[in-house]
């Protein structure tokens, strides 16, 4: 199951990986910056409501049907965006990789969730870890390559209409793998050897079931999303600037950046945010959800806090702490699937994370909308070098306190919300046995 | 797994495939980064 996960998740995530296509097909199709991040912009906006619509017939239809949509959707992105390119339509971009593969990105960043879980009851964090960390890793896959691809083909339009047509023939042939080899366990399937922990080992830990529809009835949903959405808005606020940053920060001292040395910041960052997936998440098994999303949230405002005060005194300190800021907002996004099942159980935690998915989509405008405004603004009165991102460091330690106490608020989910024993039964009943 | 259970031989043969198939591509990419990284320390 990890492997058919994993094909699924490094091949969307390369939607991190657009910008490669952004100068090329500025000078090509003659368009502005705004335009080229439109279909980008646009994949991300449907990630988000692909999740949180499509959610429950995911768990309707199950991963393999999931996988397969995802599969279709986002190969046929390329294959319609190579159209709009050899015939100058630029709409037909937007509408192809940005309407089209946003869909197969949200479907598919949701479809092995719940699975994933059902496989590994004993360790949930560890396994959705494994999976999202792919979606991290993606755009260190698609990043080189698309450039390789580009650099072969040439920057023509006919160029990067062979390259998006080759994208969508490969990432369909890399995905179908995910699609063939995926399964559901038998209802009630464990571990060898493994025997579920007695009810309130742990209080926020719950045995029942809690359907979508009754979820997003539940104050635990709201303070997730508030938690998630704060974690989230603090990562991708130093994420999407991390290059400029870095070079400002330092540019009046003798530890100037150069651009080579920002885009090696860049890769670490991504380093940082693809292992903090995978470790992180896996700790939460052992330290619990809600220990863990105080670490995120406690120590990534500390650390933002370092970063404010110390200014341009160090260049490693500097680093170290925007590392452990970008390991927490990885982990942060796949400690959530776990966190999620602890409190509604395993019944229809893809249809519920699919709804929290929101909060990315809110955090994705908010985090590069403060940094980018206050920079704009204190340049513009004429500040430079760190002082150009203390305000908004700032405004970060904040929103990770918000989503500190929101954490703290969470408490394990009211009876009245569980779903009864027979109904729950008959459903599985009607739905089958395994895929 | 033993001789005389080819299922189990199969099973671990698709295992084996199924990880090369997302290891190789994962592989690419962390090298890649690699070279990315070598210029932040150098620079």
């Amino acid at each position: 199951m990890p492997p058919a996960a994993l094909s699924v998740h490094l091949a969307i995530g390369q939607a991190y990986a657009w910008s490669v296509f952004k100068p090329p097909l500025e000078s090509a199709l003659g368009l502005s910056g705004t335009q080229s991040a439109l279909p980008f912009q646009l994949g991300i906006v449907m990630l988000g409501l692909s999740a949180a619509f499509g959610g429950t017939l995911v768990e309707r239809n199950g991963p393999r049907w999931a996988m397969f949509v995802s599969m279709t959707c986002f190969a046929s992105g390329f294959l319609l965006s190579a159209l709009g390119v050899v015939t100058r339509q630029y709409w037909l971009v937007v509408l192809g990789y940005g309407f089209v593969g946003g869909i197969g990105l949200g479907i598919g960043y949701i479809s092995p969730v719940s699975t994933l879980i059902k496989w590994f009851p004993d360790r949930p964090g560890m396994a959705t870890g494994i999976a999202i960390m792919g979606f991290g890793g993606g755009a260190l896959i698609a990043s080189p390559w698309s450039a390789q691809m580009l650099s072969s083909f040439g920057e023509t339009t006919s160029g990067i209409a062979t390259t998006f047509l080759v994208h969508g023939i490969v990432y369909a042939v890399f995905m179908s793998m995910g699609v063939l080899l995926v399964r559901v366990p038998p209802e009630g399937w464990r571990p060898k050897g493994w025997n579920p922990p007695a009810a309130q080992a742990r209080p926020l830990i719950t045995t029942a079931d809690v359907s979508a529809s009754n979820a997003i009835r539940t104050p635990q949903f709201y303070f997730l999303w508030v938690v998630l959405c704060c974690n989230v808005t603090a990562g991708i606020g130093i994420l999407e600037k991390a290059a400029p940053m870095i070079t400002d920060f330092f540019a009046g001292t003798s530890a100037a950046v150069v651009a080579g040395a920002a885009a090696g910041f860049v890769a670490l960052l991504s380093l940082a945010n693809m292992a903090g997936r995978f470790v992180w998440s896996s700790t939460s098994d052992l330290i619990g959800r809600k220990n863990m999303y105080r670490v995120y949230l406690g120590v990534g405002a500390l650390l933002y806090l370092v970063i404010a005060l110390a200014g341009d005194a160090s260049k490693p300190l500097f680093i170290l702490s925007a590392l452990g800021i970008l390991s927490f907002y990885g982990g942060g996004f796949a400690t959530v699937p776990a966190y999620l099942k602890d409190l509604f159980g395993t019944y229809q935690v893809g249809a519920i994370h699919g709804r929290l998915l929101t909060a990315w989509s809110t955090a994705g405008v908010l985090g590069p909308l403060i940094v980018n405004a206050i920079a704009d603004a204190q340049k513009a009165a004429g500040r430079s070098g760190p002082d150009l991102y203390t305000t908004s460091l700032f405004i970060m330690i904040g929103l990770l306190a918000v989503g500190f106490l929101a954490n703290e608020l969470i408490r394990p989910v009211h009876e009245k919300y569980h779903e009864p024993p027979l109904r729950r039964q008959e459903q599985v009943t009607e739905k089958g046995q395994a895929i | 797994m033993n001789a005389e259970d080819p299922a189990a031989g199969r099973h671990t043969g698709l295992m084996v495939l199924a990880w090369v198939w997302v290891g190789v591509p994962f592989a690419y990419g962390v090298y890649e980064l690699f070279l990315k990284l070598t210029q932040l320390f150098a620079g």
